[in-house]
């Protein structure tokens, strides 16, 4: 590829931006209640209690286009005292959903890491779902920096 | 999208115990966000699943969004009731599917 | 609290408006799979700082992580394809890289060290990406690869991470080596682009401070090709080119005289750091 300034900053504000708000092209992001509208969803309307879930982010990240994420949630993994699955949400994110993690008894602990790409400073959330239906849900902020160096 | 993923299974376990996998493949995971030069809309392609069995048996599986970077990297756990194949398999937009296999021993 | 500190303080900083923000490198060691990488060592005679740092320890902790790793450095993905590339026949002579120097791990040990060397058939300094060109068209009787494509960043990488752990040990007095150096050193020291910056302005004077969220690193190239987030695989005269665009000046071409000139001097700026490719930073 022929680096033309214009090319690379296409490239780059595609790359790093994935959807810099306010850009030459911003993809509408999600509001905080769409994000909530999807935790719903995935909960059948039940809502989510405290604890259980834990989600392990950065507190800045160092860029937005891959960041860690870890999230474990406290279970034997055996019998009813399973998790089936864990959804994680952007709800700064053009579309708020990220990924959605699903377990079995084979898994023997429920925790999963993955790397994920934020579009600006928002939360993270990781929603649990138990066999027994009850659901758990934590929070982290993540503030997304801009770059000195030519974004 | 050439080369062929990485996955981390150790070699032994003892039987029940608990491991850790690692998994990375390489791959663009296009968001449908990015727009080319000549301001046209780059079609999303994204690794949209990716699953581990064991023996047949589910032991973890993820839906992806285009909101996971590319390259995309899984570190999970598994338990391990006996000798046997972890299989991977992750399953592209554009119909591809990518395979992987770790055997492990019980000792 | 002292990261959100100052992370309030960057956001609402910019290179010209606000004061120095002081943010020094991290007192972390760096070990990559057992490898012990000197990330700190003290500066050859006539150098302008008296220690050397890698840009590693300038990262966040999640990206220094990364590095430490390999498994989980995405730039391994390149290292992997760079293997295949050196097994993989190319040219008229039925050659691959390995039919000459078959186990890279023996042959290819030190030579990410010592690059850019003499070359005596150019009267240039030659860096990695040219010498595998030179082999592509000499002996194997292929095209050479154009800039960053057909392999070329991978095999680099390849070939570079043969001499993860060694440190940085160029020999300036091969040829005319030391004149390279000299205009390599203009280079560095020469403002240029709308924004008036030498690379020295940055990378020496305001070293360990902010551009908005970017910490200033020495601009130690051990670690090239590298793995950034931002874009993924990169290679040295890319990121050359890039900081050069964020000056707003003309960019040079890759493998011109200045860019050969600058690989050669960057690389000396660095000399008894380890080689770390691929490195990961932001």
């Amino acid at each position: 590829m022929q680096l033309t300034r214009r090319n690379v900053l296409g490239l780059t504000a595609g790359a790093a931006a994935f959807a810099m708000a306010g850009g030459r092209f911003s993809p509408a992001l999600a509001s905080a209640e769409d994000a909530e509208k999807m935790v719903m969803d995935f909960t059948g309307g039940v809502t989510p209690g405290e604890g259980k879930v834990s989600l392990n982010t950065p507190e800045i990240a160092e860029n937005g286009n891959t960041v860690p994420v870890s999230v474990t949630v406290e279970s034997a993994m055996e019998g009813d005292d399973l998790v089936e699955s864990v959804i994680i949400f952007a709800d700064g994110n053009p579309n708020p959903a990220v990924a959605t993690f699903h377990f079995t008894e084979m898994s023997g602990e429920a925790l999963a890491t993955t790397r994920i790409r934020l579009a600006k400073t928002q939360n993270v959330i990781a929603v649990a779902k138990m066999k027994d239906g009850s659901v758990f849900m934590d929070k982290k902020e993540v503030k997304v920096t801009i770059g000195g160096c030519g974004g | 999208m050439a080369s062929k993923p990485r996955i981390k299974v150790p070699k032994s376990a003892s039987a029940g115990e608990v491991i850790t996998i690692k998994t990375l493949i390489s791959h663009e995971m296009e968001s449908g966000q990015r727009k080319d030069k000549d301001g046209n809309p780059i079609p999303r392609q994204i690794i949209n699943k990716f699953t581990c069995t064991f023996e047949g048996q589910m032991v973890f599986e993820c839906d992806l969004d285009p909101a996971v970077s590319a390259n995309p990297y899984f570190e999970f756990n598994a338990k391990v009731p006996s000798s046997g194949t972890f299989k991977f398999t992750w399953l592209d937009d554009d119909g591809s599917v990518y395979e992987a296999e770790a055997p492990i021993e019980v000792k | 609290m002292k990261r959100l500190l100052i992370a309030g303080v960057v956001l609402a900083a910019t290179f010209a408006g606000a004061g120095p923000v002081l943010a020094d490198p991290v007192d972390d060691t760096l070990e990559i799979d057992g490898t012990p990488i000197i990330t700190r060592t003290a500066a050859p005679e006539g150098h302008p700082f008296d220690e050397l740092y890698s840009g590693w320890l300038f990262r966040e902790s999640e990206t220094r992580d990364l590095s430490r790793d390999s498994f989980e450095n995405p730039g391994m993905i390149a290292v992997e394809d760079g293997e295949a590339l050196w097994n993989t026949v190319m040219g008229t002579e039925g050659k691959s890289c390995a039919t000459c120097h078959e186990d890279a791990a023996v042959s290819m040990k030190g030579v990410g060290a010592k690059f850019p060397k003499w070359d005596a058939d150019s009267q240039k300094p030659i860096n990695v990406e040219l010498q595998i060109n030179k082999c592509l068209t000499e002996q194997m009787g292929a095209e050479a690869l154009p800039f960053n494509k057909g392999g070329q960043q991978e095999l680099t990488a390849y070939i570079k991470h043969q001499s993860l752990g060694l440190p940085v040990e160029m020999d300036l007095s091969q040829g005319d080596m030391q004149s390279w150096w000299e205009k390599g050193k203009d280079v560095y020291y020469t403002r240029t682009g709308q924004l008036n910056l030498a690379c020295a302005s940055c990378h020496e004077t305001a070293m360990g401070k902010m551009i908005r969220a970017d910490h200033l690193s020495q601009g130690q190239v051990n670690g090239f090709p590298t793995y950034r987030l931002k874009s993924g695989l990169t290679s040295l005269h890319q990121r050359f080119r890039g900081c050069i665009r964020d000056t707003r000046a003309e960019q040079p071409k890759a493998f011109s005289d200045d860019l050969m000139a600058l690989e050669t001097y960057v690389t000396w700026r660095g000399t008894g750091l380890s080689v770390e490719t691929p490195s990961v930073r932001q």
